[in-house]
C-alpha cells in the first residue's frame, strides 16, 4: 500500500520535474531565439512595414532595408573598416599569442603559473579605464584614428583567448609526437611545420574567427579611437539616435549574423578552452 | 659500425640524482637491453643517447663520434616510442616514408623503401590507412617500420611492446628480434619486463637507482647475479636468500646445515634459485605453507627455520601445506653475497 503511494508520488515529481526541465528550455531558447528572430523579420521587411504597426511574424523578403542600409553614406566604408580591423586582429593575435600558447604548454619556466594569471588579468582591467589615456597616447604616436591603431587594442582584448586556447591545443598533442620528428630528421621547427601545425590547424582557425568576433563586436574603444575611419559597430552606434528604425535594424543584423555564425563553427574548441571535453 | 660508449654519464632534475655516473659500452651489433623497475633511470639514459634529454656531465660516443652537442636528427640514430607516436594527420606509407623525405630521398626510392619495410613488418596491406584506423598492435608495426626504413646505425626502443596484451607481446618479441637480427643495426630496448630482456637480449644491462648494477649475458645475469639486488630481480620467482654463518675454513652454517662456500670471516647471505633444490634425505628441513601446480612443475612456498623460501618441484611430486620436506641445494648453483655491500661473493 505505501509502497503504491510512494511510487504514484515519485512519478508526480518526476513528472514535475520533467516539466520544470522542459520550460527552462524553452524559455532560454526563446530568450536566445524571439529577439534574433525579430531583428531578421525587420531587416528582411521593406522600411514602410518595419516602420508600421502591428508588425508582420513572417518575413516579407523584401529588400528594402538592406538596400537602405547600404546606400547610407559611409555605412559601405565603416563595414570595410571593420572588416579589415577584425582582420588585423586576427593575424596579430594568432601571430602573438600562439607562440605563447606553445611555450606554456612545452617549456617549464620560472613565473609560468604568473604569466598565465597576468594573461586572464589583462581582462580585469574595464576598458573605458584603458581607452582615455590610450587615447591620449594614441594621438601622441599618430596612431589615433587608424585601423592599424584600433586593431592593437582589439589584439590586447583577443591575445588572453588566443593564448589559452592555443595552449590547450598545444597539450593535446603529446611531446611524443615531435621527440619522433626529432629523431627522423627534423629540427625543432621543421618538426612543427610538419606534424604540430598540421595538427592544430583547425584549431588555430578557430581561435583566429574567435578574435576577429571580438573585434567585430567591439564598440566602445572603436567610438573612441577613431573618427573619421569608425568601424561598423562605432558608426552605428554614432547615429543610433538618428537614423531611421529600418536602419538599426539592418545594421543590427549585419552585426550579429558573422559573429552568430562563426561562434557557431568553433563552438567545439570554445568548450575546450574551458575545461569542457569537446564533442 | 655504430660502437657506442657511455662515459661518466650524470643526469640531476633539479636535486633528484636520476643516473650516478654511468659507464657502459655497447659493440656493433649488439642488442642490448636496459632493465629495471620503473624510476631507475633507464628511459633517462635511452633518452640522453637519442639527444631528447642532456646529460648533467659525462660523454656518449656514437660510432666513434662525440654526440653530446649534435641534435637527435644528426646522431644516426632511430626510435621506437612507448606510445607508438604514429603521426595521426599522415597515411601509414607517409608515416614510415616520413624520415626518408626528410633526407629528401627521391619518390622512387622512397616508395621502394616503405615497401620493403612494410613487407618485413607485414603491414604492406595498411599503407593507405591513418592511425586512427589501426590497432594497437599495429600500430606498433607502423612505428618499428618507420625506424627501420631509416637504416639507422643505432635503434632506440623505449619500451615498446608494453601496451600490448601479452599474447601479442610473445608475437611481437620473437618478430622483433628476428627483424632487429637481419637488420644489423645496434639496438638498445628499454623494458621493465625480465622475460622479455632474457629472450631478446645479447646483453642485459640492469638497472637499480639510478647506476648499472651487472651488465652481462642473460644467463650470466641469471646463473651469476653480481649483486642482491640483480639476484631478486631476475628470475620468477626470484633466488631465496638465507643467513649463513661460518662454520671453519670455507663452510658454512645454513639453517642448520653445513654446505661448502666461500673462505671468508664475516657471516654472509647463501642464495640458490628456487628450481635448483632437489628432495633428498639429508638437506634444510622444509615445512610447506602453500602448494601451487602450475602445470609443469609444482611451486611450493615453505618456511626454513623462519624465512620464506621458494621452491619448484617436479609436478609428479605429491605435496600438501604443513608436509616436512627435506630439500637440497644443488652445489653449483649455490651462489653468496656479503650483507654490507649486497654484492657476490665468489
Amino acid at each position: 500500500m505505501t509502497a503504491v503511494t510512494t511510487d504514484a508520488v515519485a512519478t508526480d515529481t518526476r513528472r514535475a520535474g520533467r516539466w520544470v526541465y522542459g520550460s527552462a528550455v524553452v524559455l532560454l531558447c526563446a530568450w536566445v531565439i524571439v529577439p534574433l528572430y525579430f531583428l531578421l523579420i525587420n531587416t528582411l521587411s521593406a522600411p514602410e512595414t518595419v516602420n508600421s504597426f502591428p508588425k508582420p511574424f513572417i518575413p516579407e523578403f523584401d529588400l528594402g532595408s538592406l538596400t537602405f542600409f547600404a546606400n547610407f553614406a559611409g555605412m559601405l566604408t565603416a563595414l570595410k573598416n571593420s572588416i579589415l580591423v577584425a582582420g588585423l586582429t586576427m593575424i596579430m593575435s594568432i601571430v602573438i599569442g600562439a607562440p605563447a600558447g606553445y611555450a606554456l604548454s612545452r617549456f617549464d619556466f620560472h613565473g609560468k603559473e604568473l604569466f598565465r594569471l597576468l594573461i586572464l588579468l589583462t581582462r580585469a582591467f574595464p576598458l573605458p579605464l584603458l581607452a582615455l589615456p590610450l587615447a591620449v597616447m594614441f594621438i601622441q604616436t599618430g596612431l589615433d584614428d587608424t585601423v592599424f591603431g584600433l586593431a592593437l587594442v582589439h589584439t590586447t582584448l583577443a591575445i588572453p583567448f588566443s593564448v589559452l586556447i592555443t595552449f590547450a591545443l598545444f597539450s593535446g598533442i603529446p611531446l611524443e609526437l615531435e621527440e619522433a620528428a626529432w629523431t627522423l630528421g627534423c629540427t625543432r621547427l621543421t618538426a612543427f611545420s610538419k606534424v604540430v601545425l598540421p595538427l592544430i590547424l583547425p584549431g588555430i582557425t578557430a581561435s583566429a574567427i574567435f578574435a576577429f568576433v571580438i573585434s567585430w563586436n567591439e564598440v566602445f574603444a572603436a567610438a573612441v579611437l577613431t573618427i573619421e575611419n569608425r568601424t561598423l559597430t562605432a558608426f552605428l552606434l554614432q547615429n543610433l539616435d538618428t537614423s531611421p528604425l529600418h536602419l538599426k535594424f539592418a545594421g543590427g543584423f549585419i552585426l550579429v549574423v558573422p559573429a552568430l555564425i562563426f561562434i557557431f563553427a568553433v563552438r567545439k574548441y570554445l568548450f575546450a578552452m574551458w575545461g569542457i571535453a569537446s564533442r | 659500425m655504430a660502437q657506442i660508449e657511455i662515459k661518466n654519464v650524470a643526469k640531476r632534475f633539479g636535486t633528484y640524482q636520476a643516473l650516478h655516473d654511468i659507464n657502459l659500452t655497447i659493440q656493433d651489433q649488439e642488442f642490448m637491453v636496459l632493465l629495471g623497475a620503473s624510476g631507475c633511470g633507464k628511459t633517462t639514459l635511452l633518452r640522453i643517447i637519442a639527444g631528447l634529454e642532456t646529460a648533467t656531465t659525462g660523454e656518449v660516443w656514437i660510432g666513434g663520434r662525440r654526440v653530446d652537442d649534435l641534435a637527435p636528427k644528426d646522431r644516426g640514430i632511430a626510435m621506437v616510442f612507448q606510445n607508438y607516436a604514429v603521426f595521426p594527420h599522415l597515411t601509414v606509407f607517409e608515416n614510415i616514408g616520413f624520415g626518408l623525405r626528410m633526407q629528401k630521398l627521391p619518390n622512387d626510392e622512397v616508395k621502394d623503401r616503405v615497401e620493403r619495410t612494410a613487407e618485413l613488418m607485414h603491414i604492406e596491406q595498411l599503407l593507405k590507412r591513418y592511425s586512427g584506423e589501426l590497432s594497437g598492435g599495429q600500430r606498433q608495426r607502423v612505428a618499428v617500420a618507420r625506424a627501420l626504413a631509416m637504416e639507422p646505425d643505432v635503434i632506440l626502443m623505449d619500451e615498446p611492446l608494453s601496451n600490448l596484451d601479452a599474447l601479442l607481446r610473445m608475437e611481437m618479441r620473437a618478430e622483433l628480434k628476428g627483424v632487429l637480427a637481419a637488420s644489423n643495426t645496434t639496438a638498445i630496448y628499454v623494458t621493465h619486463d625480465q622475460v622479455e630482456a632474457m629472450s631478446m637480449a645479447d646483453r642485459i644491462s640492469v638497472m637499480h637507482q639510478g647506476e648499472i648494477v651487472q651488465a652481462a649475458s642473460p644467463i650470466e645475469v641469471y646463473r651469476n647475479p653480481a649483486a642482491e639486488f640483480v639476484a631478486g630481480f631476475i628470475g620468477n620467482p626470484p633466488m631465496n636468500f638465507l643467513p649463513a654463518a661460518p662454520a671453519g675454513d670455507g663452510k658454512w652454517s645454513v639453517a642448520g646445515q653445513v654446505v661448502d662456500g666461500p673462505s671468508s670471516g664475516k657471516p654472509l647471505k647463501f642464495a640458490i634459485r628456487p628450481e635448483d633444490m632437489r628432495p633428498a634425505d639429508t638437506g634444510l628441513t622444509a615445512t610447506a605453507k602453500v602448494v601451487e601446480p602450475l602445470g609443469a612443475h609444482l611451486l611450493i612456498t615453505c618456511e626454513v627455520q623462519g624465512s620464506m623460501f621458494r621452491a619448484v618441484l617436479d609436478s609428479d611430486m605429491s605435496v600438501k601445506p604443513g608436509d616436512q620436506l627435506t630439500l637440497a641445494p644443488q652445489p653449483d648453483r649455490m651462489r653468496w653475497f656479503d650483507p654490507d655491500t649486497t654484492l657476490a661473493v665468489a
